[in-house]
């Protein structure tokens, strides 16, 4: 049986019916939809267990602060973090990049530089220009080679004494080509550089060993992964994390506090100020329990399969443009296209009269764009309940859409 | 005929002003202009004007846009063309609309909506 067909019953969603078609979910890199357990583990903790955690002396705040470490644990085990404690609870992969950013921000001296690349999302870019303003560092960016990968050579360049963070996405949220994290992180390493890996479309699609891949930190989202929106997920390494000093106070993330001054909490929860988000980490906990279930080598394998056909079958159709890495090099779970004469938002606005539902536009990747020379594509990304059959009726409505406007 | 034309998504004047937009090009001399894009899309729309005693001579636009905001930028230079620049620049979204005749949902309200701010950008004193 193939993955699709194991979990397709368990997604409730999938049942809609749009537009008077039944519905293809080709957008899961913009969002995941979430199985029935993931809802349900949510609705059960707001029914039977809700308190707030850590400061109540009750059985149902007792329950929740279980269940909301719980799921630390639960991340932990998934990503391969060698403690609990390197496992910062966030509001997502943006909100994570942010804390990072803002942090290393106070730490940079004039001259100091920033290096990201140019396949990175908004989220990497902008949280890194706040980061050098007014503290006379600057950006410099990895381009892009024609096949879509990382300029390495050009990288070897850049990289310098100077260089104070490396900060890029594991997978790109556009081409899908995945970076070599490992060797990136490697290099930075030998001139002291911090690295920081944004992992949003990597860690719903690839089994993830955190320790193996160098990095200092590693962001991503749980929304994209099949769990609930607004929670994600800052590993840090150890000494990394002791290392970088708090930019958001409240309660919770401090052991004493004067008028005047405070003493910070143990890691993790000098970076948790206010009351978590609860609920998102049970639902976040049943998520990767999912996930865990299938195994994420399977997934992977799955969306292989997806991701290869895609490209094939819409190389195939007259003035239809694929992007990214070519058909014989691993990607991740998304396909960037564009449709000769269409308008991206048109081609998605078309295809959704078919029920596919697919993204369009700049994907938060402005520079990419402009370093492709085009102002945005449509994309179809997928996740384990994905089906061969989602593919070709995406193809069969592309090859007769060039005559309907 | 597709699903999506008989829904009305993209109306015979959205089509036909997609394919042949009559006010699509440079104006030389344009005594102003203005330009904009959308931040959802990054569609991007340059209005050039040609203002000759208070009145509106000439207009032109240039940009990279979809179906809908190309027709909707077509549709504000015909309506703003021979108008005194007041008046011009009191043009709505719904002015617009009412030429497209198209079931515009509010996810691509502001490809109608950018053409006609561009205008008034434009033409603001």
């Amino acid at each position: 049986m193939s993955l699709d067909e194991k979990t397709r019953g368990d997604f409730p969603i999938l049942d809609r019916i749009v537009n008077g078609h039944r519905l293809v979910y080709l957008d899961s890199a913009a969002s995941s939809q979430r199985p029935r357990t993931v809802i349900e583990a949510m609705s059960q903790y707001y029914a039977t267990s809700h308190a707030n955690v850590h400061r109540s002396i009750h059985t149902l705040g007792e329950e929740a602060t279980a269940l909301y470490e719980a799921a630390r644990d639960r991340v932990q085990r998934f990503i391969g973090a060698a403690r609990r404690e390197e496992v910062v609870l966030t509001r997502g992969t943006t909100d994570g990049l942010n804390l990072v950013a803002s942090a290393l921000g106070r730490t940079l001296r004039p001259g100091d530089e920033v290096l990201i690349t140019d396949l990175e999302h908004h989220s990497n870019i902008i949280p890194w220009q706040m980061a050098v303003r007014d503290r006379g560092a600057s950006i410099r960016s990895i381009p892009v080679a024609a096949d879509g990968q990382l300029d390495l050579a050009a990288f070897e360049r850049l990289l310098g004494p100077r260089t104070r963070v490396l900060a890029f996405a594991h997978v790109s949220n556009v081409l899908g080509t995945i970076t070599p994290v490992a060797q990136l992180c490697a290099r930075a390493r030998q001139v002291g550089a911090v690295t920081v890996v944004d992992g949003a479309q990597a860690a719903p699609h690839l089994p993830l060993d955190i320790s193996a891949l160098g990095c200092d930190f590693y962001v991503f989202s749980s929304h994209k992964m099949l769990g609930p929106t607004g929670i994600g997920v800052l590993w840090g390494r150890h000494e990394a994390l002791e290392a970088l000093e708090p930019t958001r106070g409240g309660g919770e993330m401090i052991k004493e506090v004067w008028i005047d001054r405070a003493r910070w909490n143990d890691l993790p929860w000098r970076f948790e100020p206010g009351t978590p988000p609860i609920a998102e980490a049970v639902g976040l906990n049943a998520a990767i329990e999912y996930l865990e279930k299938l195994g994420m080598e399977r997934v992977t394998e799955h969306e292989r399969g997806l991701a290869l056909q895609t490209v094939e079958v819409l190389a195939a159709i007259p003035g239809v443009t694929v992007y990214g890495p070519p058909a014989s090099v691993d990607r991740g779970a998304v396909v960037s296209f564009s449709v000769d004469g269409l308008h991206p938002h048109d081609v998605a606005a078309l295809l959704d009269q078919e029920g596919i539902a697919v993204r369009a536009g700049h994907h938060c990747a402005q520079p990419l764009m402009r370093g492709l020379g085009i102002t945005g594509t449509a994309r179809a990304s997928f996740s384990v309940y994905t089906s061969p059959e989602d593919i070709s009726l995406l193809a069969h409505a592309l090859a007769a859409l060039r005559t309907q406007l | 005929m597709t699903a999506a034309i008989k829904a009305g998504l993209y109306s015979d004047t959205i089509r036909e002003r997609w394919r042949r937009p009559r006010f699509r090009g440079e104006l030389p001399g344009a005594t102003a202009q203005a330009e904009d894009v959308n931040p959802l899309c990054g569609d991007r729309v340059r209005m050039m004007v040609d203002l000759r005693d208070g009145t509106v001579a000439g207009v032109r636009f240039t940009g990279d846009s979809c179906a809908i905001c190309t027709a909707s930028a077509d549709v504000t230079a015909e309506l703003a063309e021979g108008r005194p620049a007041v008046d011009a620049a009191r043009l709505t979204t719904e002015d617009v609309l009412a030429v497209l005749q198209a079931d515009i949902r509010p996810t691509r309200m502001r490809c109608v909506a950018l053409p006609v701010s561009v205008l008034q950008k434009a033409l603001a004193p």
